[in-house]
């Protein structure tokens, strides 16, 4: 097997607080294909913005890796100095945050934001990197990139400027591309089209992403394999069309049960009785127990470690612990 | 653009004739201008004789124009302490208390900029604890007290800078007297100018590091780390000049403040200046230059708050509404 791009391994983070530590993250492991679009699920609070902060080293305090470890390309990245994994950053691993109103600093134009981005990772004159700016409005698709780029960000709309978002995550040809729900806040109307614009940009650069989302549809369409999490936990991880046509783990099947159509969004995920579990409050053994329809006695003792399924599937869940071997991706 | 700038203007005119009004009411309600003006021997006769001559039984309106007139080309009348004319008095104590003003705001802003990053970007170590409750004093003690603490330590005890007046000066043009361009014009400066911006400075520091703490959790912030942007270019490309953009407005308005607040710091000191000037008249009951001083005050606010828009204007582009509205 290939090197990954990416290999989470064992990550575990922390929230010191006065009342104890919270583990938000809980040993959660995954890999990254290169040229693979991973998608990442779980209800608001299962921690998948915290796995991107976590990859690209911007946790914020108090939170903090406790342990385990992250690869990019065969090389350790989780411990990084300060100043290189600020290399690494943009870089290697570009970010496309939720709100696109927001992720745009209001006094500077979408050119200024552009090329300084472009030229504090490559070696370009102005001219240039203003050129390769241009290419990047291009390709996301904005219209008349070359007139449109000095322009303030609040000259566009809300779908255009995460058109500017993405160009300016791909600016330095990153190897990774993390979006954290890139169309949450967008306009239903355009929602597809940022999708599009998203993979089709990172797949002809050859660059992966780790697409996080509420939305089961847009992993259908979109994603290679997908992963969920639950309670800071990853519950099951594998092929796409498997994991949505046949989840295995319990928590899964509510989830695709809870989502019919395409359109629909994060706030069916509720659909399974009960709710997530608080950092503070999660159960022994599995955390999923309390609202598991197949709970039995092992499932409130033992925690169930990812179980190997065949065809790259793993489930966290005892349902599962036959003659299979424990996973060791 | 123009509409903007116009209406500010009609707001100005608006106040400045508002700020006539209460000066130009001073002369009729607080003292007697002709018994300011006369001695004790003149008859009633004489009395409602010059009262006559000077226009003052005609009707308010009258009176009020006539006030203005002569307000606008600077005209205010003779001091009735000083016997000299009011402008001319004003015109030679401006530039003291101009350069007063100018020294300490720069300082404010400048130190309280300064600070208010320095204990923004690190928070929690020794010195940001240090300087946040030494500014805590600096808020919470009155401005004549400052000046006269620090009268006591640098001029009684160490005896390194001077306790009062402006130094030597030398004129600048026909009538500009500074004290920036001699050495003991400069030294004098020092004390009064840390006591009139010591509280503009804290205020400016609590306000950039407040708002300079809030400008660090936005999302372009967090945008900005993530496309691997140095911390120089994220604290002061990006995190600072959005800091200064409300902090602008605030500084402006403070250096209107100082002007007004420089009476205090020129009594502590005996500095020359109109605030000087106005303490003593408002002793004496001297209308003229109260009046003056008045307006002068609202013109220095008004002028400020007009260069302030302009300044927030020129810094922050979402309010340059021209492309925008032709484009969505
Ligand atoms: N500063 C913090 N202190 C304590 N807990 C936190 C903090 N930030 C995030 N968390 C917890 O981490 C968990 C995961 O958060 P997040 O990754 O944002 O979830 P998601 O993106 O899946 O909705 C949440 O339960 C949240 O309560
Ligand atoms: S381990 Fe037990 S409780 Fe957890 S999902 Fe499987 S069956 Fe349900
Ligand atoms: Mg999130």
């Amino acid at each position: 097997m290939p090197t990954p791009l990416l290999s989470v391994r064992d990550l575990v983070v922390e929230f010191p607080t006065r009342r104890g530590t919270l583990r938000a993250l809980d040993h959660v492991s995954f890999d990254i294909a290169e040229g693979e679009v991973l998608g990442m699920v779980g209800e608001s609070g299962a921690g998948k913005s915290l796995t991107g902060a976590a990859i690209i080293g911007l946790l914020e305090a108090p939170g903090r890796i406790a342990g385990g470890e992250v690869w990019l390309k065969g090389e350790r990245i989780d411990n990084l100095s300060p100043e290189k994994m600020r290399r690494v950053r943009g870089r290697r691993i570009g970010m496309v945050f939720q709100d696109p109103l927001t992720s745009l600093n209001p006094l500077y134009t979408v050119a200024e934001q552009l090329i300084e981005t472009i030229r504090t990772h490559l070696d370009l004159s102005e001219k240039d990197a203003r050129k390769r700016a241009v290419g990047l409005l291009d390709r996301v698709g904005i219209p008349a990139a070359a007139r449109r780029i000095d322009d303030y960000p609040h000259h566009f709309s809300g779908g255009m400027r995460q058109r500017v978002v993405i160009a300016l995550a791909l600016a330095a040809e990153p190897e990774l591309v993390i979006a954290d729900e890139p169309t949450t806040a967008l306009d239903v109307s355009v929602q597809a089209q940022i999708i599009d614009v998203l993979k089709e940009a990172c797949i002809e650069r050859g660059a992966s992403v780790m697409l996080i989302t509420h939305d089961m549809g847009v992993i259908a369409e979109t994603a290679d394999r997908v992963a969920v999490l639950y309670a800071g936990r990853m519950a099951e991880i594998g092929p796409v069309r498997d994991v949505i046509q046949a989840a295995e783990h319990p928590y899964t099947s509510g989830l695709m049960g809870a989502i019919p159509t395409l359109t629909q969004t994060a706030d069916r995920l509720t659909q399974i009785p009960g709710s997530m579990p608080r950092l503070n409050a999660i159960p022994q053994g599995c955390a999923f127990n309390p609202r598991c329809k197949h709970v039995f006695d092992r499932c409130r003792r033992d925690r169930p470690e990812l179980i190997a399924r065949g065809g790259g599937r793993h489930v966290a869940c005892w349902l599962f612990d036959g003659a299979m071997e424990k996973a060791d991706v | 653009m123009i509409a903007f700038i116009l209406r500010r203007l009609v707001q100005s005119v608006i106040v400045m004739l508002t700020v006539a009004l209460v000066a130009f009411a001073l002369f009729r309600f607080v003292g007697d201008p002709i018994a300011s003006m006369v001695g004790q021997e003149t008859t009633l006769a004489e009395r409602a004789e010059i009262r006559q001559a000077l226009g003052l039984n005609d009707p308010f309106p009258v009176q009020f124009w006539s006030f203005l007139t002569r307000a606008v080309q600077g005209d205010f009348g003779i001091s009735y302490r000083l016997q000299q004319p009011v402008m001319e008095l004003i015109l030679s104590r401006l530039p003291a208390t101009l350069e007063l003003a100018l020294v300490s705001g720069i300082m404010a802003f400048a130190f309280g900029v300064g600070f208010g990053v320095y204990t923004a970007l690190r928070r929690g170590n020794w010195l940001s604890g240090s300087i946040m409750t030494i500014s805590l004093i600096g808020v919470s003690l009155p401005t004549f007290l400052i000046g006269v603490l620090l009268i006591w330590v640098f001029a009684v005890e160490l005896q390194w800078l001077p306790s009062f007046g402006r130094g030597e000066t030398v004129y600048i043009g026909d009538w500009w007297r500074t004290g920036l361009l001699t050495s003991s014009g400069r030294f004098s400066l020092i004390l009064p100018a840390i006591t009139l911006g010591l509280y503009q400075m804290t205020l400016i520091m609590r306000l950039v590091r407040a708002e300079m703490l809030e400008v660090l959790r936005t999302d372009y912030i967090k945008f900005a780390r993530a496309r691997g942007l140095s911390n120089r270019a994220v604290h002061f490309g990006h995190a600072l000049k959005n800091t200064l953009v409300p902090v602008i407005t605030i500084t402006g308005l403070q250096m209107g403040s100082i002007i007004a607040f420089s009476i205090i710091t020129e009594t502590v000191f005996q500095w020359p200046g109109v605030g000087a000037l106005f303490i003593n008249s408002v002793r004496f009951v001297d209308v003229p230059v109260m009046a003056a001083y008045l307006m002068l005050i609202a013109l220095v606010f008004v002028v400020i708050n007009l260069v302030v828009d302009l300044l927030y204007y020129a810094v922050d582009p979402r309010l340059r509404v021209d492309r925008a509205s032709a484009r969505s």
